[in-house]
């Protein structure tokens, strides 16, 4: 890689996200921590997105429903376990638990299944039919939630204590932070090595050109259904997260505005970079604190500048730092 | 239990005829301008809430009725000349995103105007009370002048678009946007109109829904969001669709949470039944679309692309 103003930027950025809590720390600012640790899971959600959004070209307005699911799972295990009720008895036990590491092997699991199901409809179409469906099928499971009520249906489901991780406390600030952040430089390692790869070269060209990528004998559809799944899978682990950081699981995580949320995260920040879900989510997370501190509709100036951005700042946040094009 | 199935079905009527006021724009909007548009929703919403400000303000709902129309027409028009006509050549992602921002800027600035309290519509005196049905249950007069008044609407719309100047050029515009520009159609204010008839149907909507529920900030997004399912299941860019789609979702959604709680109760008790029951209910619409798009995936009247 050549030093070039994006790696300049990118190194900035991944400075800034450890120098922060590190500096909130010792000022015993533990607000400032918890911030750093939303951007750090926003930003995990975002790496997620921008493996179908940016490098596949596909337009999924539905990752909500992939976010919320990593975060039921957080709170259904941990409900069980807290309350002793095993999940079921017959054919076997299953029980809840609190340790992360399950939970978040069960959010993989059935975020790729539900991933699974979604895609093979979905994928079958493109363009606006593929905003639309997925936007439709995240609604589905919003609803389901919503008007199921084993799980607090609408009014969410607290999680008392946050889940454990083998030798940290997560209940520490800065601990809970590092936890996070390493979870988001794993997913980002892991995806720079994934669209360098014959599988994410294959992808990218799906996007580019599907026709040439069927003449060499790779099918676009198979390519993206798997990068469907994968991004579906980082974006359940962020949720469960998400849940563990709040303590706290409703459907308001799976619903269309998280959608939303997630994908200005990849915009703001750059399509199709690697870390342009990290200076989106930095920036949204900045903009909520300062402007929310400020005014209470704060949401309305967020509007303002997020049309500003898709209007005359194409590329996003690194895009015009570092001031090239992608994508052309 | 006849006369609540036919109470049931009339409100799935009108839910049906409702949705097709919200869809029928967007899908012109798509159709002919090609642009996926969030933010109808949010006409939707200024319509309710123009309504709802200008009938308490006057007394009067029909001034109400026509605040609607002209607001949601204005606020449309407004947004197509300033923000919408520069996405007209973007991708879907540009379009999304601008138009989640705008919803963003007109929830949060109705929010500032009118206060996060829901405002409340009260119906004209002539249309307060209650027709009884075959079968002998009471049914409020005013749901049935919705669903006449909406469907009143969309046959002015067919003609509209299939007898007019203008919907000969609304069809031509779908057809080939490059041709009837050559042919010396102002392109940019048909694109302008047929923006602000569907910010206009959107804005009725929302003024009648607004009557039987009440109007606040977010309303727009639920049936956005139907409204989407209507127009991926009829054919984006196809009125007809749009009509049948809205039909199909209106009804399967009403009857499925009327029916499928007895249906599971005939095997089930009562809590759980009701609890799967309108647990699935509420999935209803999006199973029947995802059977749709399995079958045919550029919806029942799409064009195969």
């Amino acid at each position: 890689m050549t030093m070039n103003r994006e790696f300049l930027i990118n190194s900035i950025l991944a400075i800034a996200l450890v120098a922060v809590p590190l500096i909130a720390l010792g000022m015993d600012e533990p607000f400032i921590i918890t911030l750093a640790t939303k951007v750090a899971i926003f930003a995990m959600a975002g790496v997620g997105l921008n493996l179908v959004l940016g490098y596949g070209g596909l337009v999924s307005f539905g990752h909500a429903a992939f976010f919320g699911i990593g975060g039921y799972a957080a709170g259904i295990l941990a409900s069980h376990a807290l309350n002793y009720e095993p999940i079921m008895e017959s054919p076997f036990l299953i029980e809840g638990t609190t340790q992360m590491i399950v939970i978040w092997i069960v959010a993989l699991i059935f975020s790729a299944l539900v991933a699974l199901v979604i895609g093979v409809i979905t994928l079958r179409t493109s363009g606006v039919y593929f905003i639309m469906i997925t936007l439709a099928f995240a609604q589905m499971i919003y609803y389901f939630a919503i008007s199921w009520p084993a799980y607090g249906g609408e009014d969410g489901l607290s999680i008392y204590v946050r889940n454990g991780f083998p030798g940290i406390n997560t209940l520490d600030p800065i601990s809970f932070f590092a936890l996070c952040a390493a979870m988001l430089a794993i997913a980002m390692v892991f995806s720079a090595v994934l669209i360098r790869s014959r599988f994410g070269l294959a992808l990218q060209g799906a996007r580019q050109n599907p026709q040439r990528m069927t003449a060499v004998g790779i099918a676009p559809f198979r390519i993206r259904l798997v990068a469907f799944v994968i991004s579906a899978m980082i974006t359940a682990l962020a949720g469960a997260l998400y849940a563990d950081l709040n303590r706290f699981v409703s459907p308001t995580m799976l619903s269309w505005h998280m959608s939303g949320e997630i994908m200005v995260f990849v915009i703001l920040g750059g399509v199709g970079r690697l870390f342009g879900p990290l200076a989106g989510a930095a920036l949204y997370i900045i903009l909520e604190h300062l402007l929310g501190g400020v005014w209470e509709f704060w949401q309305l100036p967020l509007g303002v500048l997020l049309l500003l951005v898709v209007l005359f700042a194409r590329g996003g946040l690194v895009g015009v730092l570092a001031g090239e094009r992608k994508h052309v | 239990m006849f006369s609540l199935f036919l109470e049931q079905l009339l409100n799935g009527l009108q839910s049906g005829v409702m949705l097709f006021l919200m869809a029928s724009g967007l899908t012109l909007v798509f159709g002919v301008m090609g642009l996926i548009n969030l933010a109808h929703g949010s006409l939707y919403m200024v319509g309710a809430f123009a309504c709802a400000a200008v009938a308490a303000w006057t007394g009067s709902f029909w001034l109400g009725l026509v605040a609607s129309l002209m607001a949601a027409a204005i606020a449309g028009a407004l947004v197509e000349m300033l923000i919408i006509r520069r996405l007209y050549n973007r991708d879907h992602l540009d379009q999304v995103l601008a138009t989640f921002a705008l919803i963003l800027i007109f929830s949060e600035g109705t929010r500032w105007i009118f206060g996060s309290f829901p405002l409340f519509l009260s119906v004209p005196d002539f249309l307060t009370g209650t027709v009884i049905l075959p079968g002998g249950s009471q049914y409020p007069l005013f749901r049935l002048a919705i669903i006449v008044a909406g469907l009143a609407v969309a046959v002015g719309l067919f003609l509209l678009i299939g007898k007019t100047r203008l919907g000969i050029r609304i069809r031509a515009g779908e057809a080939d946007r490059g041709m009837i520009a050559a042919l010396g159609v102002d392109i940019d204010r048909l694109y302008t109109i047929v923006f602000a008839l569907g910010a206009a149907l959107a804005g009725l909507a929302g003024a009648f829904v607004g009557t039987t529920q009440s109007v606040q900030v977010g309303m727009g997004e639920p049936v956005l969001i139907l409204a989407f399912v209507v127009i991926v299941i009829g054919g984006i860019g196809s009125i007809k669709g749009a009509l049948v789609g809205s039909l199909l979702v209106g009804f399967t959604d009403t009857m499925g949470r009327f029916l499928l709680p007895h249906a599971f109760a005939t095997f089930l008790d009562p809590s759980s039944a009701t609890a799967i029951g309108s647990a699935l209910a509420s999935m209803l619409i999006y199973i029947v679309m995802a059977l749709v798009l399995f079958l045919r995936p550029s919806g029942l009247f799409g064009a195969t692309s």
